[in-house]
């Protein structure tokens, strides 16, 4: 009786999953889909709970108790612009407690109840059966790796690692052969499931296999590094599935790892490189060979109050915002210069490139968090034809996505990459710190465009001063 | 191979599928949220943690059950409520109508009064 209203309830669970994500397909239902989506979560706790194998709930509810503490402030406090780096740092968790469990299991096949904590770890003849040491391997590998990639994207994001890509001579080679060793490992440990000194190495392996896979990977790619980690936690949780014999696992982290999968494709094509490439390809080194020098040419400045009296005399204004803007926490202060463009009949439309900011979406959800209604945000495909007809296409801190070099230049590393035609507008301003290089690295000769001008400066002092001094026009 | 594992298979690969279809229709708009959301999702390996931690395998498997609950769980917590919170700012201009609406107010009323501004 009870393992069918365990089943019922996990069954439910998977159907709430299914239809939550869907939600998601729409702004409108997306809030009430992630709400069926918790509900379903909350039935796959409660029927594991019912489960006959638990006897004790004490460590469990702790358990429950202290996540949720943790986790509630994690989410309310962090302040939106940091949102890439918290779901990099949840992330890890996740993939810790997938990783934890694998060894849990292993170690209770081979080392039965009993305070034997300590020596040497003996070969016992009880164990796993292969398929079942199979999803266990698979679990705790993509587990770790999962663990410290996170960790690595977390710091790159946070920038207490560096954002630049750090290579070094032979690091294709010595990555794949970890990623060679460790899956020996997990291998050997099919054809052997009692070799437990092999199962612990392979874990080792794959926690370093991680952090050297992430390394080389630029600041600027993160986006595309945290999808496809997503998808590894997702597939190891459906290992988890696996050698538990739990559906929901299998389920939702066949679910997850699709999502995570197709996000990182889909980034990549938008940045029209390969997924090799972005993995491998040490994408900043390139960077120093390529690129045109400018030491020669020479850009317009302008001052706010010229920029102002374009902006307040434009019929048609598109903004276009980036990283910086996201860095210079100006959402707030963008959306009023939109307000007061309208109010004076402008129209605003904001441009979203794809890989704009940290994440897919980065920008749509700090917009959206200063009120911007979504239906101002069109995506590159949609606006990029009426860049010609614009006024003004006002450029806040995005630098590589509105580059002409990517159209043009075959020697460029962002040649061929989908760009926004900010260059076809009537006029430009682009707000920026200073003439230093961007996440490529590269020269971007927008800005030395007879009509672009550059609006110096930090992105929110900029956008005040042109927030008052339009008030005034 | 057991049955057990074909159909677990079978579970495994349909899931994929549907997941599929989902997620290829979801907006570029609602990407981050979407991230966010899948991270939660991942949070389901709280339910393997739960056993390892309730089964009273051992106390090295309790040890890290437990660990693995407080990770999971808050994986779990944290990445609904982030998501939620990204969400919840997705807002249509309540006060001004939609932009089809718009355009087509503002060609009524041009008629009507003679002297459309635009």
């Amino acid at each position: 009786m009870r393992e069918y209203i365990i089943q019922a309830t996990y069954l439910t669970a998977s159907v709430l999953f299914i239809v939550g994500l869907k939600g998601l397909t729409k702004p409108d239902s997306a809030r009430r889909g992630m709400q069926q989506a918790a509900v379903g979560m909350l039935l796959a706790i409660i029927g594991t709970l019912l489960h006959q194998e638990i006897l004790t709930y004490k460590w469990i509810a702790i358990g429950l108790v202290v996540g949720t503490a943790l986790g509630y402030p994690l989410a309310k406090l962090v302040p939106m612009t940091a949102m890439p780096q918290v779901i990099a740092f949840s992330h890890m968790f996740g993939a810790l407690a997938a990783t934890l469990v694998g060894v849990a299991e292993y170690y209770h096949a081979y080392h039965p109840a009993g305070p034997r904590l300590f020596g040497l770890i003996p070969r016992v003849a009880e164990g796993i059966d292969r398929p079942k040491m199979a999803a266990l391997g698979f679990e705790v590998l993509l587990g770790s790796l999962t663990v410290t990639g996170s960790f690595m994207a977390f710091g790159k994001l946070q920038e207490f690692i560096t954002g630049r890509p750090v290579t070094y001579k032979g690091q294709n080679a010595a990555n794949i052969t970890l990623l060679a060793a460790s899956v020996g490992c997990f291998l050997y440990l099919i054809y052997d499931p009692t070799s437990a000194a092999v199962f612990y190495v392979m874990i080792a392996l794959a926690l370093g296999i991680g952090v050297l896979m992430v390394l080389p990977i630029g600041g600027a790619d993160m986006p595309v590094v945290l999808s496809l980690l997503n998808s590894y936690a997702g597939l190891a949780a459906s290992a988890t599935g696996f050698a538990i014999g739990n559906n929901v696992l299998i389920i939702c982290g066949a679910l997850d790892g699709a999502a995570g999968f197709l996000l990182s494709i889909l980034m990549t094509k938008a940045m029209n490189r390969s997924f090799g490439n972005v993995l491998f390809g040490a994408f900043g080194a390139q960077a120093a060979a390529a690129g045109k020098s400018s030491a020669d040419l020479t850009v317009r400045s302008v001052t706010p109050e010229d920029a102002a009296l374009r902006l307040a005399y434009a019929r048609r204004v598109i903004i276009v915002p980036g990283y910086g803007m996201a860095v210079a926490q100006s959402q707030h202060q963008v959306r009023e210069l939109a307000e007061l463009i309208e109010k004076r009949g402008g129209e605003v439309k904001y441009a979203i490139h794809p890989v704009a900011g940290r994440m897919p979406g980065h920008m749509n959800v700090l917009l959206a968090e200063v009120n911007v209604p979504y239906d101002r945000l069109y995506d590159m495909d949609e606006i990029n034809g009426e860049f010609a007809e614009a006024d003004v296409a006002l450029v806040i801190g995005a630098n590589d996505v509105v580059n002409p070099a990517a159209r043009s230049d075959p020697s460029s590393p962002i040649y061929g990459m989908p760009i926004l035609n900010v260059d076809q507008a009537k006029s430009v301003i682009v707000m920026k710190r200073s003439m230093s290089a961007g996440f490529a690295g590269i020269e971007n000769e927008l800005f030395y465009d007879p009509k672009t001008s550059m609006l110096f400066g930090d992105a929110k002092k900029s956008l005040t001063q042109l927030v008052s001094e339009v008030k005034n026009v | 191979m057991s049955t057990t594992f074909i159909i677990q298979l079978y579970v495994f690969v349909l899931a994929g599928f549907v997941g599929y279809q989902v997620i290829t229709r979801v907006p570029p708009l609602l990407h981050t949220p979407l991230m966010s959301a899948a991270n939660a999702i991942s949070g389901i390996s709280l339910v393997g943690s739960i056993v390892a931690a309730g089964g009273q395998y051992g106390r090295v498997a309790t040890i890290l059950g437990f660990i693995a609950v407080i990770c999971a769980m808050m994986n779990v917590v944290g990445g609904f409520l982030i998501t939620d919170r990204m969400l919840r700012m997705f807002k249509r201009d309540e006060g001004r109508a939609t932009r089809d609406e718009v355009s087509t107010a503002g060609a009524a009323a041009a008629d009507v009064s003679g002297n459309g501004k635009r």
